[in-house]
């Protein structure tokens, strides 16, 4: 098969000009300031989830009433909230729930979406008029109020708000890969893959799911960071983490009843989702800038 | 133009036929025992059959869904399990104080979106441009209830300056009732001081509100800006002794807005959203706020009714913007006029 997809070429030719062009992503990544500093953010969000344990100066559960709202200081960098919690410790901690359940609604989102649109691009006719219009009829409503709906029948819980997102996202990735498997099942190669006896299922997923695969990775990147404000913004409203679980909506709902004199309750909780949603929207606009120019949702 | 817009009627009845399938099925058969919820956590086995037998959900679901879909066409969403009131009259109460903020907020797009985004477009690479890009990053990452929050600690609590929520001031009197929306009842009875204190309140929250979508506005118009300065019709209309101004105007500025206008329309579903946001955070009493306490409740009438209604206006709104797409573009006309320019 290989020397269909990459005619003229021998293996190693074609693995060095891979290696070369993946520096080359990375390059131009750094190359633009504001990318660059979103890697960054990136890796040290990623860093400070999976170290939590290590970093946190404090558990994110413990109650201490003798410190109750105690304002930033030496020992609490960031405060304390109404139960005494250190509340670096709960945004360090919350950090990890933040990524996971982020992760985990774009990973059943494109899964679930890619199943559907390689089914509906590939096999057309009926069976695509089908699965598309079923796909309309979820992209017509708007996004986070289906998930809140969702959410809400569910019961408020951060797997059920994780479903209720992902359940609204899918047909984005769904009409992504459609129109790409539209468009690569014509293509030289998958002719050639079909007249040489390969099955459809072959096909589908080594020709067209394999060329798919970048458009889907730039639109995970560009999704992520609203994953995780979609995901903060249920938490607010009492859909999502329940407290005292350590989530950065859910923190900033608590702190809404003490803003006004202690500020840092809302302030911090709130700064860990704008800086990782920005640090996750500078890296995803970079990387699509980086593998596909002209690509455009 | 009007078969245009009886095809785009025709799919979006299928659109809200398909609406109503999706929020029987939240309603109806997602929740595992509807009776059980309606009847409360603490009732008996024969307390549960009697809710159920009430409220027809001892019947098959078809029978049910007719019932439902029946209702849905006669207005009925059902009752509210908090305050025993038709969802349909509470939503009718609490839209437009809903409508006139997200309006507030697309106001807030438009005026500032559009005149930025040309503004970062024609300046592109020059520091301006720079700023604005980061401002824009800033605008689409930012949650809007912590930046709510963040304008009432600085503008009530540190500089006195707006009020912290509400559409009225405590000692304000509401406007007598023609359409809800308080800035045009207000002017209606003539009631100036009160029309002023509307304007005041909704500021923070529209602004909050409008930070996200006016981002994209101004990221879409840039990039439109850009392909088209480089365009050959518009080096052409250079090239025949235009003034830069009128280039700009009627072959840049015109011609962006198309794109513009689509990311508008998709912006006014996350405005509408986030209004829920906005309104909980500023005590805004619209639908959102309404939503809000139905889900603190588990009142899943009121909820499912929000839902829909909501979806019902989105819907609306992107025909609306599909319409104005087609005026806007001399491209896509249907049945012809000289467009107007």
């Amino acid at each position: 098969m290989s020397d269909v997809t990459t005619p003229g070429h021998g293996v190693e030719p074609a693995v060095v000009a891979k290696r070369r062009r993946k520096r080359g992503i990375l390059g131009r990544l750094i190359a633009n300031p504001l990318s660059a500093a979103g890697l960054v953010l990136v890796l040290l969000a990623i860093a400070t989830g999976l170290a939590a344990p290590l970093i946190a100066p404090d558990d994110p559960l413990a109650m201490t009433p003798d410190l109750r709202l105690a304002p930033p200081s030496l020992a609490h960098w960031m405060g304390t909230d109404d139960g005494g919690r250190d509340i670096l410790s709960r945004i360090i901690f919350g950090t990890r729930s933040s990524l996971l359940t982020a992760l985990g609604i774009l990973a059943m989102a494109s899964v679930t979406g890619t199943a559907i649109g390689l089914t509906a691009g590939y096999f057309g006719g009926w069976v695509d008029e089908l699965l598309m219009r079923a796909t309309d009829m979820f992209l017509a409503f708007p996004a986070l109020v289906l998930a809140m709906g969702m959410a809400a029948t569910l019961g408020p819980s951060l797997f059920n708000a994780m479903l209720a997102t992902a359940v609204v996202w899918w047909p984005w990735y769904a009409r992504l890969v459609r129109g790409q498997a539209l468009h690569l099942k014509h293509e030289a190669f998958v002719e050639a893959a079909r007249i040489s006896g390969a099955s459809a299922l072959w096909i589908a997923v080594h020709h067209i799911l394999r060329n798919c695969l970048t458009p889907i990775i730039v639109q995970m990147s560009l999704d992520i960071g609203y994953a995780i404000l979609t995901l903060s913004s249920l938490s607010f409203i009492g859909l999502g983490a329940q407290p005292p679980t350590p989530e950065w909506g859910s923190m900033v709902s608590l702190g809404r009843d003490y803003f006004l004199e202690q500020w840092w309750m809302v302030t911090f909780p709130g700064l860990a989702i704008f800086l990782s949603v920005m640090a996750f929207n500078l890296l995803g606009d970079g990387l699509q800038e980086a593998l596909s120019p002209r690509l455009r949702r | 133009m009007g078969t245009f817009i009886l095809r785009r009627l025709m799919f979006m009845v299928l659109v809200l036929a398909g609406m109503s399938v999706i929020t029987f099925v939240l309603t109806h058969v997602v929740p595992g025992d509807p009776a059980r919820l309606l009847a409360g956590q603490h009732a008996s086995a024969e307390e549960v059959r009697t809710v159920a037998a009430m409220y027809g959900l001892d019947r098959p679901l078809p029978v049910q869904f007719w019932v439902y879909v029946r209702g849905l066409v006669h207005g009925d969403l059902g009752m509210s399990l908090t305050d025993r009131r038709p969802v349909m009259e509470d939503l009718a109460q609490y839209l437009p104080a809903s409508i006139e903020l997200t309006l507030a907020a697309v106001v807030l797009v438009v005026l500032i979106g559009l005149p930025v985004g040309l503004l970062a477009g024609v300046r592109r690479g020059r520091p301006i441009d720079h700023v604005l890009r980061f401002l824009t990053v800033g605008g689409v990452s930012m949650p809007i209830f912590w930046f709510g929050i963040i304008l009432q600690i600085v503008f009530y609590k540190q500089l006195h300056f707006l009020p912290i929520g509400g559409r009225l001031g405590i000692l304000d009197i509401e406007p007598p009732q023609v359409t809800g929306f308080y800035l045009i009842d207000s002017l209606l009875a003539g009631d100036l001081p009160t029309f002023g204190s509307a304007v005041v309140h909704m500021i923070l929250p529209a602004s909050a509100l409008a930070a996200g979508s006016l981002a994209v506005v101004v990221r879409m118009m840039r990039a439109s800006v850009i392909e088209l300065l480089d365009a050959d019709h518009v080096r052409t209309a250079r090239a025949k002794g235009l003034t830069a101004s009128i280039v700009l105007r009627r072959h840049v500025f015109r011609n962006a807005l198309i794109p513009t206008t689509t990311v508008l329309g998709l912006q006014i579903g996350a405005l509408l959203a986030g209004n829920v946001l906005a309104e909980v955070v500023f005590n805004w009493p619209g639908i959102g706020l309404y939503a809000v306490n139905a889900i603190r409740n588990l009142d899943y009438p009121s909820i499912m009714g929000v839902t829909l209604v909501i979806s019902v206006i989105y819907v609306f709104v992107n025909l609306l913007v599909d319409i104005a797409y087609v005026a806007l573009d001399p491209r896509i006309s249907y049945g012809g006029g000289r467009p107007r320019v």
